[in-house]
């Protein structure tokens, strides 16, 4: 089994505002092994953004530890040594809004190489057109500008420069989401040939379960702060256990018949997702959970596992699986 | 034969900008029978919502410009209509539901000030007192399933969630009483548990109000689900419609083929290249079919005239020189 890359245990970060405390992650633990892709779903408001972040850095944890190759890095960016910044790297939703208008795509991308002082023996501008050459953009493209091109070549840039300083590990924060699907798919096709050549690990957050099918090695679900179930792929999709996963799979709509029948049968999905500051008591799903039992507005349940590392946070699996 | 509810004929739309002329709508053909709901796919920037806006002629001129093309409404064109009677029929035969909810709605003004509002200016029946208004604006948010509507009444937009602030404007393009409703995305700014719950509701409101809708989306999957006939858009034009079911069974156009096997699927087999280049620069389209520097099919013919509708079987038309047989 390869090594694990990345681990979290039981992570918590609290945000405190004037409405009260938002637990936007409450407890979140997973691990990430070498060449593996992890899939992090979630509704907005789920807490999946806050926990990528967190691992970057860009927040320090309220409690929890982030290991990295055995390390601790559980605190902010600047408190890290700068070889485990270099080490990871984010691409994120909008490169609208992530590559500064006003630099050329040169500059843009020289900027980490610069930061890390990594040069070859031609110096930056052939480095750059490595980079360029790695996410099979033409080189004349360096002395363009974000606004000439266009977006899904937008995140191309973005991908090239999260390459730059050779990491290992990337958090892929809904790369196509703003992006249309004949450009989505491009862009997913380039992200695991790079995976392939260049042994990368991803944590992979999206809203979109039929890509997490295609991309994902595990998928992880949370709902409101916390992992609800944990699986690998196949079997996520084959059976899930959770009643919001189940929800959140009817849900999905499709565009042929055979993938009709994967799904679960329709469950009427209701309820509103409950406002991060005031997460429901007991199990905080039960609002809208089909199966709701007595102890679940109660108890909060644990995370219990199964063979095949199947992992879900739900009452109705307490007597074992 | 029902009648045709909407007929929208030849349709060009340009826009006026700087260094040039942006050549959007390329000769839109579209139409539909009364009770139907027809939904309009297509990629970001093929000229949907231009579409959706023309027909309630909410689009701004200058820049926008209409060279050519007539839409009728019950038979009347209404791009020739006068500004009275195109206030009657936004009120009253057309209403709309736009995709992001927070910019719909006003957020100065109370979710009750700017329901009743809508329902005043729309009331068939002329002269309701402001009490059987309320009661009709309570009794709309209760289609809509919204909890403790006297409540709701008094709230400010901010006060809502996204879901509920989509179901306020379900609701006020629903309280009515049009007869045609154009839904531009309606839940592209949602999650998919919610999505599927104002989907749910719009399908039950329509087929209980008999109300005709157009269903604008760039996502296949809803179309699937939840249309009867479908248009397909490409750089601002109709590429191929046909009966839900049937287009998707057997899409024929280049690029909805293109579009379907880029679509990630649960079956989990993979994901397709995807269609290469991008949308064409509208200030200087290709000539001929607007589609062809993408397509993997192209033949001379393309590159020198615009393809019309070909007949490929009853009810689904083509446009694209390979079915001109």
């Amino acid at each position: 089994m390869a090594a694990e890359t990345l681990k979290l245990i039981n992570l918590k970060k609290y945000f405190y505002t004037k409405m009260g405390t938002v637990k936007a992650a409450d407890g979140v633990s997973f691990s990430i092994r070498e060449r593996e892709t992890l899939g992090l779903v979630g509704e907005s408001g789920s807490g999946k953004s806050t926990v990528a972040y967190t691992i970057l850095g860009i927040y320090g944890p309220t409690q929890g530890n982030i290991l990295f190759k055995g390390q601790d890095i559980s605190r902010e960016s600047k408190k890290r040594p700068k070889h485990f910044k270099k080490e990871i790297q984010i691409v994120f939703q909008d490169p609208g809004s992530s590559l500064n208008p006003r630099r050329s795509i040169k500059q843009i991308l020289e900027l980490p190489l610069r930061v890390h002082h990594i040069s070859g023996n031609g110096g930056f501008t052939e480095q750059v057109e490595k980079l360029l050459n790695m996410v099979e953009l033409p080189s004349e493209y360096m002395y363009k500008y974000p606004l000439a091109i266009g977006g899904g070549e937008r995140q191309i840039v973005a991908i090239a420069r999260a390459l730059a300083t050779n990491p290992s590990f990337i958090v892929l924060d809904e790369p196509t989401s703003a992006l249309d699907v004949s450009v989505q798919a491009k862009i997913i096709g380039l992200l695991m040939e790079l995976q392939e050549e260049l042994n990368l690990t991803y944590l992979f957050i999206t809203h979109d379960l039929s890509l997490m099918r295609n991309m994902a090695t595990r998928v992880a679900i949370m709902y409101l702060g916390k992992i609800c179930e944990i699986a690998p792929t196949v079997e996520f999709f084959k059976s899930p256990l959770h009643p919001y996963t189940r929800i959140l799979l009817s849900s999905i709509p499709v565009v042929s018949r055979e993938e009709e029948e994967l799904k679960p049968k329709k469950i009427t999905s209701r309820g509103e997702i409950p406002s991060p500051v005031n997460v429901p008591p007991g199990c905080s799903f039960h609002l809208r959970c089909p199966e709701r039992m007595d102890i679940c507005s109660q108890v909060d349940p644990e995370i219990t596992g199964k063979e095949k590392g199947h992992w879900v946070r739900c009452h109705l699996y307490d007597k074992g699986l | 034969m029902a009648e045709r509810l909407l007929d929208i004929k030849d349709l060009h739309i340009s826009f006026d900008v700087y260094g040039g002329t942006l050549k959007v709508l390329n000769g839109v053909n579209l139409f539909m029978y009364e009770g139907e709901k027809v939904g309009l796919v297509g990629e970001t920037g093929c000229g949907k919502t231009t579409t959706a806006k023309s027909i309630l002629k909410i689009l701004p001129v200058p820049p926008a410009r209409i060279p050519k093309g007539e839409i009728f409404f019950k038979r009347q064109d209404v791009l020739k209509m006068v500004p009275k009677e195109i206030q009657r029929i936004r009120a009253q035969g057309i209403s709309m539901i736009f995709q992001d909810p927070t910019a719909a709605l006003n957020p100065v003004f109370t979710i009750g000030d700017q329901l009743m509002e809508a329902i005043k200016y729309s009331s068939i029946q002329d002269g309701l007192s402001r009490r059987e208004i309320r009661k009709l604006a309570i009794q709309t948010l209760q289609d809509v399933a919204l909890p403790d509507p006297e409540r709701i009444l008094e709230n400010y937009p901010i006060q809502l969630s996204g879901g509920m602030r989509q179901r306020i404007c379900i609701a006020m393009a629903l309280a009515t009483e049009s007869q045609l409703l154009i839904a531009d995305e309606p839940t592209t700014s949602l999650d998919v548990t919610i999505q599927d719950q104002v989907l749910r509701l719009l399908g039950v409101l329509v087929k209980e109000k008999e109300t005709s809708t157009i269903l604008i989306t760039h996502s296949l999957g809803i179309v699937r689900e939840w249309t009867q006939r479908v248009y397909v858009m490409y750089a601002g034009g109709m590429v191929e419609t046909a009966r839900t079911a049937e287009l998707f069974e057997s899409p024929l156009h280049p690029y909805t083929q293109g579009l379907m096997k880029a679509v990630p699927k649960l079956t989990g087999e993979g994901i397709a290249e995807g269609i290469s280049g991008r949308i064409p620069d509208y200030l200087n389209p290709p000539e001929g079919c607007r589609f062809n520097p993408r397509c993997p099919h192209v033949m001379p013919v393309c590159k020198k005239e615009r393809p019309p509708f070909f007949n490929a079987r009853d009810d689904h038309q083509v446009a694209c020189f390979l079915f001109k047989e």
